[in-house]
């Protein structure tokens, strides 16, 4: 405990928050302040100046879980000083992490016996779990490689452009080529022909995503198995898949159970899923499953003996919370199988709804598909007056934050809103946003911000041209407000095309 | 919302008191998901009941790690649970929140910045994470000169003690990067600075101090191995630089020993990491990684967001996660301020200096841990003969206390020691009450028979008459000698690196 200091100036502790002076003091930015500062101040001061950020519920952006029942809340709360790592002080919560793996690794129908302990561990998040992964693949290929005395120093990995930036990151900081394949308009995901013809001796594994980031499409495993099957048959490689089930890992089993993507597939080796996306479980958590015992590299795994009992591990991160485990244990035995399936029904129809709604504008092409991952992707059928970036702007104003991105190559020329329907996503907000949707398009269509500027330089150049001869000059200025709009406009699209950051 | 279905079952469980409802009776799903849904309230119930059988975190002195935040700071934990700190273009005050951060750490580690500066580091989940980050860094910075200087490049080493963490060993296995460790000795029980540079050749990228050994407590003198490297770096041109791992000294060296330089003064150090959540005095969950410069980064490696307009350069391992405990890093920040966390470091080495006179005084203990250093009390057994420190450990389980024991890495591993860690929330009556424990348990333990002296006794008896005697062990002396060789067998095998 901080033992408190006697401020001479006493009155402090009597003066309502807002009255003290704390509040006139401008808050530290880059130096520790020398003084501590009472913790009411302390705490209204962040409280105020997080007030500004956007609100969690509305973040329309997301598929990270934003809501949970306040008796999980509750466990989460009393579990926040357990650090997650102490194995052997907490062997309770290492326990439960051991169900969530051995729960989840049935779920994907890993071939494990009624009993066995299934191969797998928690994460932060599917990004570490995909570096775990693909160090999995990376160490089992270089071992391959060296006993069969080949070249093991340029291993590849072969994904669709649409992956999202984890794979980039895993690329690039484990020293491993990233061949993508090209999208093309009208083909949003990694066509499993011209996967499995990248497909090369160095190639450590090929990646499919259950649920693209962009369109919440389901890319087409079972064909990938096949094609990829029949290429090993040939070249006696034995290249293994990845499925990257960040968000469709816990939508497929309830939703499609017929549909084959998992360990239903034979060459499929691990799958990673976000428990924090539909896993319904707060930011934070996320879990990789392997296939077998032989699927993970003896020397990556570190043995941490607690109780005399061995406990392996396999993690980039060592020390963190406990709270988001124990929170997907408790959504496991709280919602149960039937649970799950009721969530994600709701999720669907209320996706539904709103597409309906938005395809009634008459305004927009729905680009994403009815199957996948409950979102709806929309572009405009007409960008000419305004965009969809100037939309995604509007929207900001009514809280709702919608994104607003432009598709990887080679379909950079189509951008998209994106709704992700969420489990809080009830219907009445669906039905709230559709019309806060239409307010924003009747506003675009009668006040088009870039109407009057492009008219403005059509005429400047007009104006020009004809008095070219004359050798005299027209300038015609510009309002107050096209210039900076014109401006935003142009940052905002440059901006944009950089960014990779869609999650 | 999960729609609630009526169900067709009598007994229904919304009048049922929790534990008169037939859950409690159920056998809880371990290896499948469970077909149906439960109640909320039987969920929490059941899991809360079974987390009872955890140890309690306030009393786990083997752990750095926080256990205990002002209830305003929990308050701002629970709103922000649901943010996910990544969403920067959707949290912009959440990230400026971080980048706060960044600066007043980097200032308190004399980072060479300017007034209004922005610094150069990132938060991560913890110092594993700041620490990959970092070798990274080294690796790449190191690659990228080599192939300049049209040298061979796969063979990168890095150079540290012993005595690291665990995830140093981590770092070089799963980044392919030579581990190469300057052994310890029985009186010296860090990293020797002469020997690591010895060690270096033109292949290290990077050597490695730490600030707080996570045995004893000691820091390492990092300034004598930027001399020494200074030196050696002349000879060879080789431009070796060094990183230290401050995960539990960061948050103590500047409030109880700011004349000691052992960061971004000394010119050699490009990069410092430091857990947030060790005495950054945060909760599990958050480190921090500073470079000195920008030159340190290598840019290849950051990622490009953009949101609002600005760009926000990441670099890290992790993308979603939660956003509560950086912001519960600032509230640490600004709550103290330079005055509260000196107040708390303080407390904490003048409560390890209590104890450590406590367990003086029964006579029966090496303090094996400096006054100086990481406030923690690392002792042992003057005579472990007969019983040794992981019996004590043992014994001090059922009064409730964890204490770890622990052997030491080669070349020391005949040295075995009990380790309490002295938090902020260990509080002079907690010490007082532990060293009392303590003593009971000795008592307790001198009345048991030795497992050793059996065997002596019948060694002695025998030596002469040439006659085997068969002496029937009690079936508790059975079965502690088949624990105590479990136990061995299992500690040799634990790579002392689950220590932390």
């Amino acid at each position: 405990m901080v033992i408190t200091t006697t401020i001479p100036d006493s009155g402090e502790q009597l003066q309502p928050t807002f009255a003290s002076r704390y509040v006139r003091t401008p808050v530290p930015k880059y130096k520790m302040p020398a003084d501590p500062i009472p913790k009411e101040a302390a705490y209204q001061i962040i409280n105020d100046e997080l007030m500004l950020d956007g609100t969690p519920r509305l973040n329309l952006a997301s598929f990270v879980t934003t809501w949970m029942e306040p008796e999980c809340e509750k466990l989460m709360m009393a579990a926040i000083n357990k650090n997650y790592v102490d194995m052997d002080e907490y062997p309770v919560t290492t326990e439960l992490q051991n169900r969530c793996v051995n729960m989840i690794a049935r779920l994907f129908n890993a071939p494990v016996g009624e009993s066995d302990t299934a191969v797998g561990v928690g994460t932060v998040g599917s990004s570490e779990a995909i570096m775990l992964a693909g160090l999995a693949f990376k160490r089992k290929w270089q071992t391959k490689r060296k006993l069969e005395g080949k070249p093991y120093d340029k291993p590849n990995i072969v994904t669709g452009a649409n992956v999202q930036v984890c794979w980039e990151k895993f690329a690039r900081y484990f020293e491993v080529d990233l061949k993508e394949v090209k999208l093309s308009e009208g083909y949003y995901v990694m066509d499993p022909v011209k996967a499995v013809e990248m497909v090369d001796e160095n190639t450590i594994c090929v990646a499919a995503i259950l649920g693209s980031t962009l369109t919440g499409e389901f890319e087409n495993v079972k064909l990938l198995n096949e094609l990829l099957t029949k290429k090993n048959k040939e070249t006696g490689w034995d290249t293994p898949i990845h499925v990257d089930a960040a968000s469709g890992g816990f939508i497929a089993p309830f939703i499609y159970p017929n549909l084959e993507w998992d360990f239903r597939l034979p060459l499929v080796k691990s799958i990673n899923v976000s428990g924090h996306k539909y896993g319904l479980v707060y930011p934070g958590v996320g879990w990789v499953i392997w296939r077998t015992k032989e699927d993970l590299p003896e020397d990556l795994i570190f043995h941490i003996n607690y109780l005399g009992s061995d406990q392996p591990t396999f993690t980039l991160n060592f020390s963190k919370g406990s709270s988001q485990i124990i929170a997907q244990y408790y959504q496991f035995v709280r919602l149960g199988f039937e649970g799950y399936k009721n969530v994600m029904e709701n999720c669907l129809e209320n996706a539904r709804v709103l597409k309906e709604g938005i395809e009634k504008t008459g305004l927009f092409n729905i680009v994403s598909k009815e199957d996948g991952v409950p979102l709806v992707a929309f572009s405009l059928k007409d960008s000419s007056k305004y965009d969809v970036f100037e939309i995604s702007g509007s929207l900001r104003r009514f809280g709702w934050i919608v994104p607003a991105y432009t598709m990887p190559p080679n379909a950079e020329h189509i951008a998209v809103l994106r709704v992700v329907i969420r489990e809080d996503f009830s219907r009445a907000l669906a039905e709230r946003l559709i019309s806060d949707i239409e307010k924003v398009m009747k506003e675009m269509e009668t006040h088009p911000i870039r109407v009057s500027t492009k008219t403005a330089h059509v005429t400047a150049t007009v104006d020009e041209t004809q008095d070219g001869d004359d050798g005299g000059k027209k300038h015609i200025k510009k309002s107050a407000r096209e210039t900076p709009e014109e401006i935003t406009t142009y940052w905002r699209k440059l901006v944009a095309g950089k960014r990779t950051g869609i999650c | 919302m999960v729609i609630s279905k009526a169900t067709s079952n009598s007994d229904d469980f919304t009048i049922h008191s929790t534990f008169a409802s037939r859950y409690v009776r159920a056998s809880f799903p371990r290896f499948k998901m469970p077909e149906n849904s439960i109640p909320k309230e039987a969920a929490f119930q059941i899991i809360n009941d079974e987390l009872m059988l955890d140890g309690n975190p306030r009393l786990n002195l083997a752990s750095f790690v926080t256990t205990w935040m002002e209830p305003e700071c929990d308050k701002l934990i629970m709103a922000s649970i649901n943010k996910n700190y990544v969403d920067m273009d959707e949290y912009p005050v959440t990230t400026e929140l971080q980048n706060r951060c960044v600066n007043m750490i980097a200032h308190l580690f004399n980072a060479p910045l300017g007034e209004a500066e922005a610094a150069v580091g990132v938060g991560t989940v913890g110092s594993s994470e700041a620490i990959m980050l970092a070798g990274l860094a080294f690796k790449r910075k190191w690659q990228n000169k080599r192939k300049a200087e049209g040298k061979p490049y796969d063979k990168p080493n890095i150079v540290t003690g012993a005595n690291v963490q665990v995830c140093w060993e981590k770092f070089a296995r799963y980044f392919e990067v030579e581990l190469k460790e300057v052994k310890l000795r029985e009186d010296y029980l860090v990293m020797d600075p002469v020997k690591a540079v010895e060690m270096v050749d033109e292949n290290t990228i990077c050597v490695a101090a730490i600030l707080g050994s996570t045995l004893n407590g000691e820091f390492e003198d990092v300034k004598l191995l930027n001399d020494l490297l200074v030196e050696k770096n002349k000879q060879t041109g080789w431009d070796t630089p060094i990183h230290v791992d401050a995960a539990s000294g960061g948050f103590i060296a500047p409030f109880l020993y700011p004349e000691l330089e052992w960061d971004f003064r000394l010119p050699l150090v490009k990069s410092i990491n430091v857990s947030g959540h060790k005495y950054g005095l945060v909760y599990a969950g958050i480190g921090w990684v500073i470079w000195r410069s920008k030159d340190d980064l290598p840019e290849e490696l950051i990622f490009h967001i953009n949101y609002l307009g600005t760009d926000q350069p990441t670099f890290t391992l992790n993308f979603s996660k939660g956003s509560s405990q950086v912001i519960a890093q600032y509230y640490q920040l600004i709550r103290l301020g330079f005055e509260g966390y000196k107040n708390v470091m303080e407390n904490c080495r003048e409560n390890m200096l209590v104890l450590k006179a406590g367990l003086e005084k029964t006579g029966r203990f090496n303090i094996v841990s400096k006054d100086n250093g990481v406030p923690l009390v690392a002792f042992s057994l003057k005579n472990n003969s007969c019983h040794d420190e992981f019996e004590v450990s043992d014994y001090l389980r059922r009064f409730g206390w964890i204490v770890p024991a622990y052997t030491m890495p080669p070349d020391a591993q005949n040295v075995t020691v009990l380790r309490v860690v002295i938090r902020e929330d260990f509080s002079r009556t907690l010490a007082e009450r532990l060293v009392i424990d303590i003593q009971k348990v000795l008592h307790e333990l001198d009345t048991l028979p030795s497992k050793i002296t059996a065997k002596i006794a019948l060694n002695g008896e025998n030596a002469d008459k040439n006659v085997t005697v068969v002496t029937k062990k009690s079936a508790i002396e059975t079965q502690r000698e088949i624990t105590t060789v479990w136990r061995k067998f299992v500690m040799e095998k634990k790579k002392m690196n689950g220590v932390c």
